[in-house]
């Protein structure tokens, strides 16, 4: 198992666990005003393309963090499907930005920088400020108008190695070779616009250029753990739990957590298309044919209170997907011990005339959705939700 | 007179090498991933403390709008979510290194062509347009280019190319601002 990303909310409680999100916080304050991010002037000469520190800033950190974080996950470290990725909504996305661009050219700062030129008293850092929060305030008051346009083109969570069919390591190896040449140009540029002499730069930079291409090279021949590779760091844990049957959930407890409020409860309804049309459970989806890597994704992004159940016919013959699933990371995942077959049973009174075998009920069978005080009876409660590492929002949420 | 470039701090220390500073800034943005999950942020803290001012100055307000709702409405504090305590320690660090480094005085800065006022507006034009860009976005340069860029997110890479195209397309019509 990972150890990393941390749970540092659930593990500390909400005392201990913001005080280490401020001192990150601080640390990223502190380098943010120490490369001097607080100074419009430095900020805006992007623009004009006599000092090019913003862009060199960005895309080290970039670059830098991009390969830590792909050596910590290829090396078992950490685990890349519980970090927040920000999900793709493609053009709210490039209209958002556009919009943010103007506002960089005109107003000097972007968000996180005006904070610092504030806190280091630049007045115009202090205006920008005001006028974030005005904008930021503003959004909240229109963004009803526009509702359709702010949830369009979603694609979730999708990576550059989805859109590209690339791996990640090769990505990181592109990536990284492409901030080099891009920084050579920056610095030619620097030479002929801003009069910056090249001699000026340090030269451990071309050591630094040299460790950073090694280490995307080594990332990318490495790999990123695979399916197989990654149930197998689990497989101790894990197989114990299918073994002792800790993830078959009687019907009876399925039942009570669909009517707990404080749960959000997903069927997963796994089964051919046939079986599935001749009865399902209410509100279950049906998921045949569906690649289950990709699926975890989404489950992994939905809120931290779901529960995820899979629905087999007999429910043995979930085992397969429960481990493809839990293997990337997908959390408070169970089995309906006895499948569909089982809550038919379970749930039919045994004096009504049976389904006829080619009738397609789908959800109209009334053990679609029986009554739980129609329905008694003891079971050995198995469902524990454990809390979500990652947060439910990125940086900005 | 010294040369105009690198832009250079007033007064107390010069700023550090731009790669120092991107090495530093992607250490603690791996570091933010590693222990938390979750990248770096500012427009979603100061979204929640300005949420938190609404809420205390005009609760029924807040509860009849629902972008402000899912922060606000009835029992939540929309203080209680890390990315508020980023933001402080965000602020507290950006004032503890201009305080040490002697970079830290009232001070406005500008273009040579610019009186203050004028400085002054643009830059609450600026920030107001930023501060809506970013919710629109769902981020901002922080969360959105950096956070997300290094771990792969196709949106954002999209949206870089929003902010420099829009940064740059404006550039000519704003040179007087700057320079």
């Amino acid at each position: 198992m990972t150890d990393f990303p941390l749970n540092v909310i659930a593990s500390l409680g909400t005392g201990q666990a913001f005080f280490i999100y401020a001192v990150i916080g601080f640390a990223f304050g502190w380098v943010l005003e120490s490369s001097g991010f607080g100074n419009s002037r430095k900020l805006a000469a992007q623009f004009y393309f006599q000092e090019l520190t913003v862009l060199k800033v960005m895309f080290t950190a970039i670059v830098t963090a991009m390969t830590l974080v792909f050596a910590a996950s290829g090396a078992g470290l950490l685990d890349y499907n519980l970090l927040w990725v920000p999900p793709t909504y493609i053009w709210p996305g490039i209209v958002g930005g556009f919009v943010m661009g103007v506002g960089f050219i005109i107003g000097g700062f972007c968000p996180g920088t005006s904070l610092v030129a504030a806190a280091t008293l630049k007045v115009d850092g202090i205006f920008f400020v005001l006028g974030a929060l005005f904008g930021i305030a503003l959004f909240g008051e229109t963004i009803g108008f526009y509702e359709h346009f702010f949830n369009s083109s979603f694609l979730g969570r999708i990576t550059l190695s989805d859109s590209t069919g690339l791996t990640e390591g090769t990505l990181t190896v592109v990536i990284v070779l492409g901030a080099i040449g891009v920084f050579a140009g920056a610095e030619w540029l620097e030479e002929r616009v801003g009069k910056i002499p090249r001699a000026q730069a340090p030269r451990w930079r071309y050591g630094a250029g040299a460790l950073l291409i090694l280490g995307a090279v080594l990332v990318a021949l490495n790999g990123q753990p695979g399916s197989a590779e990654r149930w197998e760091r689990i497989a101790s844990v894990e197989q114990l739990r299918l073994d002792h049957r800790e993830v078959h959930v009687d019907p009876l407890e399925v039942l009570s957590l669909l009517h707990d409020d404080a749960l959000r409860v997903q069927l997963l309804d796994l089964r051919g298309e046939f079986e599935f049309n001749r009865f399902h459970i209410r509100d279950a989806r049906h998921l045949a044919g569906s690649p289950l890597p990709e699926l975890a994704a989404e489950l992994i992004a939905m809120p931290a209170n779901t529960v995820f159940v899979l629905i087999g016919r007999t429910g043995d013959d979930m085992e397969q997907p429960w481990r493809a699933l839990r293997a990337e990371s997908v959390p408070n995942l169970y089995i309906l011990d006895g499948g569909a077959e089982g809550w038919l049973r379970r749930f039919t009174n045994p004096s009504a005339p049976p389904v006829a075998p080619r009738l397609a009920l789908g959800d109209r069978h009334p053990a679609s959705d029986p009554n739980p005080r129609l329905f008694e009876g003891s079971f050995e409660p198995k469902v524990e939700m454990e809390i979500k590492r990652a947060p439910s929002g990125g940086g900005c949420g | 007179m010294s040369a105009r470039f690198p832009v250079t701090p007033s007064t107390g220390k010069p700023y550090w090498n731009p790669y120092l500073g991107g090495i530093m800034l992607g250490v603690v943005l791996f570091i933010a991933y590693l222990i938390t999950g979750s990248g770096l942020g500012a427009s979603g803290g100061m979204n929640r403390l300005l949420v938190w001012v609404q809420d205390a100055l005009m609760p029924e307000h807040v509860d009849q709008v629902p972008y402000l709702l899912k922060m606000a409405g009835g029992e939540l504090n929309p203080l209680k979510n890390w990315i508020v305590y980023l933001t402080i320690g965000t602020i507290a660090g950006g004032f503890a290194s201009g305080l040490l480094s002697g970079r830290s005085h009232w001070e406005t800065n500008k273009g040579p062509q610019i009186g203050k006022g004028t400085r002054w507006i643009l830059a609450f034009i600026g920030g107001a347009l930023m501060g809506y860009g970013a919710r629109l976005a769902r981020g901002c340069t922080s969360g959105q280019i950096l956070s997300g860029g290094a771990v792969m997110s196709t949106g954002s890479w999209l949206m870089m190319i929003g902010v420099f195209g829009g940064a740059y397309l404006l550039a000519y019509s704003f040179r007087k601002t700057w320079n």
